[in-house]
């Protein structure tokens, strides 16, 4: 199994083309120019991982709070974690690394506030 | 009217101001206010809610929020003085200020120094000629990422996006995530000016097709936007007809460019430089006119706040040195942009310049493997090569103090050099 992607680590944009065996494990990548090539390949084409941002709203607040994911996240439970994130309600104050939900849908990674409402 | 003194007045609360407040007190001078038309500091970054900030300044990757509240806190631990809803009308070239705000009213503000840290805004609807009804619907995407993430409503249900910048890429993944479907994103050009990163994150990773070669050619609609035509251009970038796609959309989003805002600088005789559309300044920071300052967007767009911060600093420490009287020469070498390059700055410096100087510039095209250099009389002072220069980053090259000693005329120029 063949799959052709662009690299993200620098301006150049290598087109790589990684070969996967038939169970999806990782084979071989060519078409990288530096070993920071060959380690997004591999990760991308077997365990893809995002961060994710969004915001909450906060009671009484104007202003909505951003939030993180406290690390990347499989790329496929993005839109599961919206979902969470869409029914979570908060009161202020809330602080600048305050831990939002923890654990967010088994991942590890926790939802963590970017900024303070204070109010 | 108030009127009031301080040593150093900075105009804009975003990181290019703050980062100036920090270093100029941090440089010893007591007396430094800012000032900020929103109601809190922090600038473009609060509504950069994604991350990608601080890779180069704090060694981690941090959004934006997080980012501005580290200058944010790094000002108040200081106890510089930040007034928010406050705007600056008009500037004087004898630094002094006239500001506004519903708390104080009217003030008259005389500085020793005025450091300039307005940004940038984006290139609107009018400057880019589509045609088309004048209906709603129609947005700048930082406009756009203002309502989704600072006043938390979305402003349509099915968007087209013209111009691949990264804010309209950011654009494209923010406004899917909340549930919008994003049609297209359309770019004139041949290739995108935004990161790789950006393109597989924001189109790729949701499927939205990215049109190469094409832009907006109608717009349609009575009072709400119902949809856009797109068609395919020419190598001189003219639609060639018979290539029509329409989309239905109640929402088209503009990322197509950034302009530095430069009222207030202007209106005190302050000399712009048509290609980056900022001040004309020294390695100091200086404009034409002693003792203001420009950094950060509203001297040249950059691509990264860290670049934004580093400048900035420089600036709040040169203009400290300006209140404590420290003299330069006036005699200045001019730096030119030659073949493949375009906006360098600064784009003036002093002859007795005794530190390290970055020459920031932008490559006009994609250069492969190739180096740009700083040439003064057919003589090469410097060197760099890299296996990539692209429009859509900043680069830079060093010039040492010693490199000044050969320098003969009134001038050097960079330009890029294929090897």
């Amino acid at each position: 199994m063949e799959q052709i992607i662009t690299c993200i680590n620098c301006p150049v944009g290598c087109r790589m083309q990684v070969v996967l065996s038939d169970s999806g494990e990782f084979v071989s990548v060519s078409g990288n120019t530096c070993p920071r090539g060959s380690a997004y390949a591999k990760q991308e084409c077997t365990l893809p991982e995002r961060m994710i941002t969004a915001v909450i709203p906060v009671e009484g607040s104007r202003i909505p709070l951003s939030v993180k994911t406290s690390s990347p996240v499989p790329k496929d439970k993005i839109p599961q974690i919206m979902d969470a994130l869409s029914s979570v309600s908060l009161k202020a104050p809330v602080r600048l690394g305050d831990v939002i939900i923890s654990d967010i849908l088994n991942t590890g990674s926790d939802i963590v506030a970017t900024r303070n409402i204070l109010l | 009217m108030i009127n009031r003194k301080t040593d150093i007045l900075i105009i804009g609360a975003g990181p290019a101001g703050l980062a100036a407040a920090v270093a100029a007190r941090e440089s010893g001078v007591e007396s430094v206010l800012v000032i900020e038309r929103e109601k809190e500091p922090g600038g473009i970054l609060r509504q950069c809610i994604h991350n990608g900030f601080g890779l180069h300044r704090f060694k981690e990757e941090l959004t934006g929020p997080e980012y501005a509240q580290r200058d944010i806190d790094r000002a108040s631990d200081l106890n510089i003085p930040v007034e928010c809803s406050t705007t600056a009308l008009s500037l004087s070239a004898d630094r002094s200020v006239i500001c506004v705000s519903a708390e104080k009213g009217l003030q008259h503000i005389e500085a020793g120094a005025v450091i300039l840290a307005m940004g940038c805004r984006e290139r609107p609807r009018g400057a880019l000629c589509t045609p088309g009804t004048r209906c709603s619907g129609i947005y700048s995407a930082g406009t756009a990422q203002r309502f989704v993430n600072l006043e938390g409503f979305m402003p349509g249900k099915r968007v087209v996006i013209l111009g691949s910048g990264d804010i309209g890429l950011i654009m494209a993944r923010r406004m899917t995530l909340q549930g919008a479907s994003v049609l297209a994103c359309v770019e004139i050009m041949p290739y995108s000016s935004g990161l790789n990163r950006n393109i597989v994150q924001c189109l790729q990773d949701y499927n939205i097709p990215l049109y190469l070669n094409h832009t907006v050619t109608d717009i349609s609609g009575r009072e709400r936007l119902e949809g856009v035509t797109v068609s395919r251009v020419d190598q001189n970038r003219k639609p060639i007809p018979g290539t029509e796609i329409h989309f239905d959309c109640d929402t088209l989003l503009l990322s197509c460019g950034l302009i530095p805002e430069n009222e207030l600088s202007t209106g005190a005789g302050i000399l712009l430089s048509p290609s980056t559309s900022g001040a004309v300044v020294d390695e100091t920071f200086e404009t034409n006119i002693p003792g203001i300052f420009s950094c950060g967007n509203v001297l040249h767009v950059h691509d990264l706040v860290d670049h934004v911060s580093a400048e900035s600093q420089k600036a709040g420490a040169s203009a400290a040195a300006f209140i404590r009287n420290k003299k330069h020469t006036t005699s200045f070498i001019s730096v030119c942009d030659g073949d493949g390059v375009r906006g360098t700055v600064p784009q003036k410096i002093h002859r007795d310049a005794d530190q390290e100087i970055q020459l920031m510039f932008r490559p006009t095209q994609v250069f492969r493997n190739s180096s740009a250099v700083i040439e003064c009389d057919g003589q090469i002072l410097s060197r760099k090569k890299a296996m990539i220069f692209t429009p859509g980053e900043m680069a830079n090259i060093v010039l040492k103090p010693e490199m000044l000693n050969h320098v003969n005329g009134d001038s050097i120029t960079v330009r890029m050099e294929r090897n």
